[in-house]
């Protein structure tokens, strides 16, 4: 099948900041089996994170606040890319900025690299002071964001979406004016636990953002409002814990999905959702139509 | 490297008020585990609570290809856990972490631990005792606890050493005090015979406590490795959620650590 000009074997990805760089689950499941990785969020300075507590589990979800930890773009081309190289899997690099400036600079560098398949642009992390859901809250940013990749790379472009708005479609439809080749959809969700104890936050920087089984009606809603609104592909994500959930996402509009926090339960979850996908496509020929 | 493998319960047994200690069975495991590391457990087939629960390894048995691990019932998933009956599998991802490192060139191995922070220093002591150079080796077992009921492995470490001391913040059992007092007392009396540096403490337990227990180590100039803890998602170094921080930035406590040389560790 191809999305976005992006040719996967199977409409399954893992999701951004869930499945590192690939590196990690590599001892578990065979890379090539999957749809496509989407990277950990690589911006252009290395950045320390949050402070700790990052992690908080919560009914049927967690709540995590990491803060884009990571080592920059230049240790991602040298250190992580080559091994994500080594795969007949697409890459797809995530990317985050704290201005406009910083994601079309880090789409110009990624658009030299031949092994990197597309940009998923991150317009939604909730968990960093500058930039991230500030800009894909706002329909104008998120479209002069989405427009400056656009004119820094031909690689396909996915917009990350967050939740946190009151009407999706508004944002939707700004990152398919600015150029996005398709959109994903969701980020967490910003929500906040309590230590009753201590009547301070569970988490060391106050709020995080929620994932799990817990988003996933709030996930498909959104995906179907979204897929309904643009003419873009729409990839959903949001809690997808088997293949039956992948399926929902389908039927309310996504051409691929991404498996997130099932990642952290099982190293095999994206391969088990696939596996349950085809079982489900044999049972109904007709369902779908993946090309 | 860690594998992803259903292990059958051989034991599960009630050791204490809220304790439990599971023996569970797979060949690759004990053979590959180190102590300080730990394995991730899946605590029910359900998804709420969503998370693995990290559990250190209490004892490897390579011959037996078993290992044990000792835990308290401190929520949802270990509660859970405890349902878990002798012939069922659980699903366990493991060995995962960096654990102690036992250097050959040190003779005195001092082991310090706060009420479960017992649970990894008994396959430590074990190691330690098994190791070629046994002769050359001398263990010392420090254990603490707030009360009499939450002393755990004083017989089992007995059976390795006979330098066991134990304290409770209550004095119900052993000397009235923290365990990071023993040590002090230890280092200014017992060790003072003792070239130091042929020495190192190895620590579990709660965060005060390792605290005490590094300021001590640095003050008298002794190697000390301390197992953290941190809540875990993935257990494998791929989220980042464990993160503690250390002279060289924020670091995984599942990959890097859990256990870490006391110098690394920023404490505020």
């Amino acid at each position: 099948m191809e999305l976005a000009g992006i040719k996967m074997k199977n409409p399954v990805m893992v999701a951004s900041g869930t499945f590192g760089f690939g590196k990690d689950f590599a001892d578990y499941i065979d890379l090539n089996k999957l749809g496509a990785i989407v990277t950990k969020s690589v911006t252009l300075k290395p950045r320390e994170g949050n402070p700790p507590p990052r992690i908080v589990e919560t009914p049927s979800g967690m709540l995590n606040s990491i803060g884009l930890q990571n080592k920059g773009i230049e240790h991602f081309l040298k250190k992580q890319l080559p091994f994500l190289a080594k795969f007949d899997t697409p890459t797809i690099v995530n990317i985050a900025g704290e201005s406009v400036e910083d994601y079309a600079e880090l789409a110009r560098i990624l658009s030299q690299e031949t092994t990197v398949k597309g940009i998923e642009v991150n317009i939604s992390c909730p968990n960093v002071k500058k930039g991230g859901m500030s800009f894909g809250c706002d329909a104008g940013l998120t479209k002069q964001v989405i427009a400056a990749v656009r004119k820094a790379t031909t690689q396909p472009i996915i917009a990350k979406l967050t939740p946190n708005v009151a009407d999706i479609t508004l944002p939707a439809k700004a990152a398919a004016e600015g150029g996005a080749d398709a959109l994903s959809l969701i980020n967490t969700i910003v929500g906040m636990s309590i230590d009753i104890e201590t009547g301070g936050s569970r988490l060391g920087s106050l709020t995080g953002g929620l994932s799990g089984p817990a988003i996933r009606p709030i996930a498909v809603r959104l995906v179907y409002e979204a897929a309904r609104a643009v003419k873009i592909p729409v990839i959903g994500i949001g809690g997808i814990m088997s293949g039956s959930d992948a399926v929902e996402f389908f039927h309310a509009g996504a051409k691929a999905v991404q498996v997130g926090t099932a990642n952290f339960v099982d190293t095999s979850a994206a391969i088990n959702v696939i596996k349950e996908i085809e079982e489900y496509v044999h049972r109904h020929p007709r369902a779908f139509n993946f090309s | 490297m860690p594998i992803q493998e259903k292990c059958r319960i051989l034991e599960h047994q009630k050791v204490g008020p809220h304790h439990y200690k599971l023996t569970l069975v797979s060949q690759y495991i004990s053979s590959h585990a180190q102590p300080g590391q730990f394995v991730n457990v899946k605590c029910s087939e359900s998804f709420d609570p969503l998370l693995r629960r990290p559990i250190s390894f209490h004892r490897i048995n390579t011959q037996h290809r078993t290992f044990e691990l000792l835990y308290e019932v401190v929520g949802r998933g270990s509660e859970l856990l405890t349902k878990y009956f002798v012939g069922e599998e659980l699903d366990i991802l493991g060995p995962l972490g960096t654990g102690f490192n036992i250097d050959p060139e040190k003779r005195i191995h001092i082991l310090v631990g706060g009420g479960m922070g017992i649970a990894p220093l008994l396959a430590l002591g074990e190691q330690i005792q098994n190791s070629k150079v046994k002769s050359q080796n001398a263990l010392y077992v420090l254990i603490g606890a707030n009360n009499k009921e939450h002393i755990f492995g004083e017989e089992e470490f007995r059976k390795v050493t006979d330098q066991v001391q134990v304290a409770t913040d209550d004095g119900s059992y052993g000397k009235k005090g923290f365990v990071s007092d023993l040590l002090l007392n230890f280092i200014e009396t017992e060790l003072r015979t003792h070239n130091s540096e042929l020495a190192t403490i190895y620590a579990c337990g709660p965060r005060p406590m390792l605290k005490a227990v590094a300021e001590i180590a640095q003050q008298k100039k002794i190697d000390c490795q301390i197992s953290m803890e941190e809540r875990m998602a993935c257990g494998i170094g791929a989220c980042k959620g464990c993160a503690t921080k250390t002279a060289g930035g924020y670091r995984t406590v599942c990959k890097h650590g859990p256990v870490l040389d006391a110098k690394e560790i920023i404490w505020n």
